[in-house]
């Protein structure tokens, strides 16, 4: 390598034949720097979507032979009560965990104070998304408890019958729902709190000089300050409504008569426990897609502001 | 600051806004302090039905001790360290050198392999789960912490690279030219330029990451199966079945799985927080 470039270049050049050198090797660096990332995303994240998609269009038990079946799991599936009930819960988990960001916000409003001790008040309302779903799903499959549980003696207090609300095809949903918006929310909360934070002093002054009373200063003042917060509050809350399966999984495993179950839940149900890969990879297919709209819309954003 | 101070509003206001906090945070807590109030019951106070009154006895040592003698959960939270700690590790290694990449260097490729860490950190685990149980399979590590630790590294170095790129970005160009200049080699330049001033990044990543796996609950389900392997929160999971009736064990071994990622974030607190806006202040 160094001979040929001295050879191609006179003598008194030598910073530039140098550069040269460096201009091939720089080409390379970042490429040993990604490799191991880029390696292993490859092989656990990239290629496996692909898999998933191409086994869609089989039937296949995990085990023996894969029977090329074209687009009979979507058929099967476009035609099955199963798949609906999945694809409404969904929407319902969309719809209702959009509340997360307005109340993650009102209780970042109703925080953001210097008085004693609000440090400590602060992280006991984050405490709910620090800990497992897992255990948010046991704490609330606690609280709805029909005989004991805290949910039904406030509807007693109330003088209203007790519900069981995960053994009630209509309430189960909403009931997951609001376990999840809990974490969710205060998620949402510590986005708007280092938010606020970050809100330019001067703008706020003037705005109060001019009279600005307090809801049209958070409209028009404060609120556009916290585009960036509300824009990745309203992302993780969208992945995570449709991501929803841990607490689909520990609060009711989908029932009462499969009457809970999410696209997440139904394909892995569908491939764990009635050894349909490919039906399942179908069912996982239509999530990715449905995730996909965000998932472009994100990178179109992100994209965009780094030009 | 908005709102306004609340020194300055009036006495009255003050008083109902101090008051206000700490009865809010029961109000939110409830649900959690409910379980914490079952799991030092005695068993005849949940058999007789006495769930809010005043415990008969309180069983605090009786039943956490009972979580570790009688089920598997010392063994689940040892396991959920071994796969968690070299797990965060490793993402947070390969994604350092990954972000450095493509923080600091131009080249064609590079908008679309940013485009493709972000867009996968976004993926459904779903549409991985059969083929990476498939490949956990066929790599001999299915059921071991490897399966669970190999994938922890790979989803999790999408959010990681994205981090950490946008957190390098802000370093001053300048300061990797003068190196270069110097003649310093490229990886001498990550090691002992860049890699000192990201260490308050690391330290937010790790923490951030270390929770999100240690929480994981799927790929617990999906990738390992014996009591030998299994993290707390499948481990917890699985006892639910076991012990219907004990409640107060229950929720002590709830407890026990929650305290881990809560004393890291309580003691970790600064860098939690930096992470968790880190990574959203960008876009």
């Amino acid at each position: 390598m160094e001979r040929s470039v001295k050879t191609i270049y006179p003598e008194n050049s030598m910073p530039s034949q140098s550069r040269k050198k460096r201009r091939m090797s720089t080409k390379l660096t970042p490429w040993f720097f990604l490799a191991p990332a880029v390696i292993i995303f490859l092989v656990y994240v990239i290629y496996p979507i692909a898999d998933s998609i191409w086994l869609s269009f089989y039937e296949w038990d995990g085990l023996g032979e894969k029977t090329w079946v074209g687009l009979g799991n979507y058929r099967e599936l476009f035609d099955s009560d199963t798949f609906y009930t999945s694809l409404k819960n969904n929407f319902l988990w969309l719809v209702f965990f959009m509340l997360a960001p307005p109340i993650g916000l009102a209780i970042a409003l109703f925080l953001n104070q210097q008085v004693r001790g609000i440090r400590v008040v602060k992280s006991l309302f984050f405490f709910p998304f620090v800990i497992s779903q897992v255990v948010v799903g046991l704490v609330f499959a606690w609280f709805y408890d029909p005989s004991f549980g805290l949910f039904n003696i406030a509807l007693g207090s109330l003088g209203m019958e007790p519900i069981a609300i995960l053994a009630n095809e209509e309430y189960v949903t909403y009931g997951i729902i609001a376990a999840g918006l809990w974490p969710q929310i205060s998620y949402c909360m510590i986005l708007y709190l280092t938010g606020l934070n970050n809100l330019d002093p001067e703008q706020l002054e003037a705005a109060r000089l001019d009279g600005a009373k307090k809801w049209r200063m958070l409209w028009y003042i404060v609120l556009p300050q916290l585009r960036p917060a509300t824009f990745i509050a309203i992302v993780v809350t969208v992945i995570g409504a449709l991501r929803s399966f841990d607490l689909v999984a520990t609060m009711t495993a989908g029932g009462p008569w499969g009457s809970s179950t999410v696209l997440a839940y139904q394909m892995y149900e569908e491939s764990i426990f009635n050894y349909r890969m490919g039906y399942g990879a179908a069912v996982s297919v239509v999530l990715f897609l449905i995730m996909d709209v965000y998932i472009a819309y994100f990178l179109w954003r992100m994209l965009r502001s780094e030009k | 600051m908005f709102p306004q101070p609340i020194q300055k509003a009036g006495r009255f206001t003050n008083i109902s806004y101090r008051t206000a906090l700490p009865i809010s945070i029961v109000m939110w807590l409830l649900p959690l302090i409910a379980v914490m109030m079952t799991s030092i019951r005695s068993m005849e106070d949940i058999n007789t039905g006495n769930y809010w009154g005043w415990p008969s006895e309180f069983h605090f040592i009786e039943n956490y001790a009972q979580v570790f003698t009688s089920t598997a959960m010392g063994q689940y939270l040892i396991n959920s360290l071994l796969i968690t700690l070299p797990a965060v590790a490793g993402a947070v290694a390969l994604s350092t050198l990954g972000g450095y990449a493509l923080a600091k260097y131009r080249f064609k490729a590079n908008v679309w392999i940013f485009a493709a860490f972000i867009a996968g950190n976004f993926v459904p685990f779903q549409i991985l789960m059969i083929p990476v149980r498939d490949l956990t399979i066929a790599f001999g590590l299915y059921d071991t912490h490897w399966a669970l630790i190999f994938f922890h590294i790979a989803f999790q170095s999408g959010f990681c690279t994205l981090f950490m790129r946008n957190f390098i970005v802000g370093i001053p160009d300048a300061l990797i030219e003068a190196a270069r200049v110097e003649g310093v080699s490229e990886w001498k330049i990550f090691w002992h330029v860049v890699l000192p001033l990201v260490r308050p990044a690391l330290a937010a990543l790790s923490v951030l990451v270390f929770t999100f796996i240690w929480n994981d609950f799927f790929w617990a389900l999906v990738l390992v199966q014996s009591d030998e392997v299994r993290p707390v929160t499948a481990g917890l999971s699985s006892l639910q079945g076991q012990w219907l009736a004990s409640w107060q064990l229950m929720s002590a071994g709830a407890i026990v799985a929650a305290i881990p990622p809560v004393v890291l974030f309580f003691t970790m607190q600064r860098h939690f927080i930096a992470g968790l806006t880190l990574g959203a202040t960008k876009g």
